[in-house]
Order: structure tokens, then sequence, then C-alpha cells
């Protein structure tokens, strides 16, 4: 980020590459919405690249760029929250990815087992649907904290609370999911 | 350790970030109480299960609406770029600054001549600008045209 600072665009572009896919992800199991992922995490370098010379570094990049893409994330969510509502959690989503995988085209192409294959999207199914029901900042602590792996006080500082009330944040997460997967955990503990 | 501690320490226990101490009184904790025990096994079963999500990969467009919309952004000047104009302003500011300075210079060597006969009337100025009487004289004439019209008279 120095290096961008500095004004090396060739820097910018080697931590484009680096950060896209990891931000996409996160601000994708945030937001529900590939398109409207990728509209933010734009967004989310396009703040970078304008702040670049103000960059002062306090704080790992990491920190800076998921405290820029969560506030936007929880932004958009409670901007779309009306609109959300009205969307059923079991409605087939036709642009993600992950349920694109579903369309009975690619099953056969893929899996020849097909009923191997529906019971594993299922689950998939399941865990994104379990993930997506979370809290807003439930949801945001456990994407960084799983997917991420940025450590307790990234964290905190990113969604701005003690690394005492981010492990209560995580503990009531997993408290959550443990029980919306109730079905899934008794049979990985059975593995 | 008792079981209401459990929830600032069994995330880190699960995932492995516990310091030396604090995990093994977690599992000196865990041997003693069987509903912990199975607390932290379902953690660990939520933890794989969340590893089963496969990543996305971004879109072709991305990568391209990205580089244009960076190509659009318009060069940052810093504040000290305002002191760098270009180099007309720079010609047209030094000009107006090289005139000022010579008529400063023009006017202070040549300070504005004034008649000592006329003092007492400048002094007065404010009086006699006011003086009705004044306005109603007839219009001044030359010196010389005044003393003819005397001898004449």
């Amino acid at each position: 980020m120095l290096d961008v600072k500095a004004g090396d665009e060739q820097s910018f572009a080697l931590l484009l590459h680096r950060y896209r896919s990891p931000l996409i992800n996160f601000l994708y199991r945030m937001v529900r919405n590939r398109e409207q992922a990728e509209d933010l995490a734009q967004e989310v370098f396009i703040r970078v690249y304008r702040a670049r010379e103000d960059y002062v570094p306090s704080a790992k990049f990491t920190t800076w760029l998921f405290r820029i893409a969560t506030n936007l994330a929880l932004n958009s969510v409670r901007d779309n929250r009306y609109q959300r509502m009205e969307i059923s959690l079991d409605a087939p989503v036709t642009t993600d990815a992950e349920d694109g995988d579903e369309k009975t085209l690619d099953v056969a192409e893929k899996h020849p087992n097909i009923e191997q294959h529906l019971i594993e999207e299922t689950r998939k199914k399941m865990i994104r649907h379990a993930i997506e029901k979370l809290p807003e900042k439930q949801r945001a602590a456990v994407l960084l904290h799983k997917y991420q792996e940025l450590d307790y006080g990234e964290i905190s500082k990113i969604l701005e609370c003690s690394e005492s009330a981010l492990k209560s944040l995580l503990f009531r997460a997993y408290e959550t999911l443990r029980v919306e997967l109730a079905p899934l955990v008794a049979q990985q503990g059975k593995q | 350790m008792s079981c209401g501690r459990m929830e600032k320490k069994i995330m880190g226990y699960v995932d492995g970030r516990l310091k030396e101490g604090e995990r093994l009184e977690m599992e000196k904790h865990l041997s003693t109480c069987a509903a912990c025990r199975v607390q932290v096994n379902e953690f660990r079963a939520v933890n794989v299960l969340l590893d089963e999500l496969p990543m996305i990969e971004p879109s072709a467009a991305f990568d391209v609406r990205m580089q244009a919309r960076v190509a659009a952004e318009p060069a940052k000047q810093s504040w000290w770029a305002w002191f760098a104009p270009s180099p007309r302003v720079a010609f047209a500011a030094s000009m107006l600054l090289l005139a000022t300075v010579w008529v400063g210079s023009y006017s202070v060597s040549n300070p504005p001549q004034i008649d000592q006969a006329d003092v007492p009337v400048l002094e007065n100025y404010d009086v006699i600008s006011s003086f009705e009487a004044l306005t109603e004289l007839s219009q001044a004439v030359p010196a010389d045209d005044a003393s003819q019209q005397n001898q004449d008279m």
C-alpha cells in the first residue's frame, strides 16, 4: 500500500488482484447477491484508491480494507432490509454462482451420482442459509474469523467493538449455527 | 474454570488460538464437564461444516469495470500543487507583481505636488464646499483675463 501511496499504479493492480477474491466472497456472503457484492467490492477499491495519498500505516492494510467493506456491506444490508424480507430464503437465486451449480444440465456432467450430488447441494444450501439468518454483525464476525482468518484484534477493530464483545458475538453466532445445523452437526459427530 | 467463563474461551479453544495456559485450563474443565465437552464438539462440527461452502470467483467483467473506474478517477493534486501553477499563470502573476512594484516605486519617488497657496483652501475645504454664497459667484476666469477686465473698467 505504501508503494500505491507513492504513486505506483502497478502496485495498486497487484493489491487489487490479491484482495479482490476474498473481498468479493466476504461481501457476497454479507449481501447475498453476487452482482451487488461486486459493485460493493469496486466501491471499496475505489475508496482505497482515492485515499491512497492519505494512507497512514497505523493498522494492518487488511484491517482497513475490511473495515471499509464491512461498513459498506452493513449499510447495504440495512438499506435492502425491506426488499430482503419479501424474498423467500428458499427461492432459487439464478444469478448465484453456488446455486448455479445446481442446474440440471451440469449435474449429469459433473456428478455421475446425482443422488450424492443433491445431498451435497442440500447441505451447502442449509449451511448458506444458516449463515444468512445470522444477525448482520454476528455474520460479519463469523465471516471475518472463519473465512478471512483474521485475528481477534483485527476483527474487533473492523467491527468497532472490544475483543471481549467480539468473543461473545462469535459464541452467540456459533450457538445459533449449532441449532440451525443440528442435523448436519449430528451427522458430523458420527463421522 | 466455570461453565460461565466458557463463552469467552470456547472459540479460541476450537480454532486453536488460546494461549498454552488457557488451553490447559480449558482441558481441565472439559475433563470434568460433559455439557461443555458436547458444546466444544458441536462447535468443532459447525466449524468443519462452514468449510464446505465453496468460494466464488470474480466475474470476467469485474476487472474490466474496475480498470475503467480507476482510469476515470481524476488525478489527485496535493495542496502544494496550488503553488505550482501553469507557466502562463506564473508569467501573468510575475508581470502583475512587476507592474505593482514599478507603480509603487514611481509614486514614492514622485509624491503629488501641492502648491503652498492651496494649503489653507484645502484645510477649509469642508466649510467652503458647503458655503452657498460661493455657488452663486460667476465662473472663475484666468488671472490675466481678470486684470484685463479691471483695466477696461
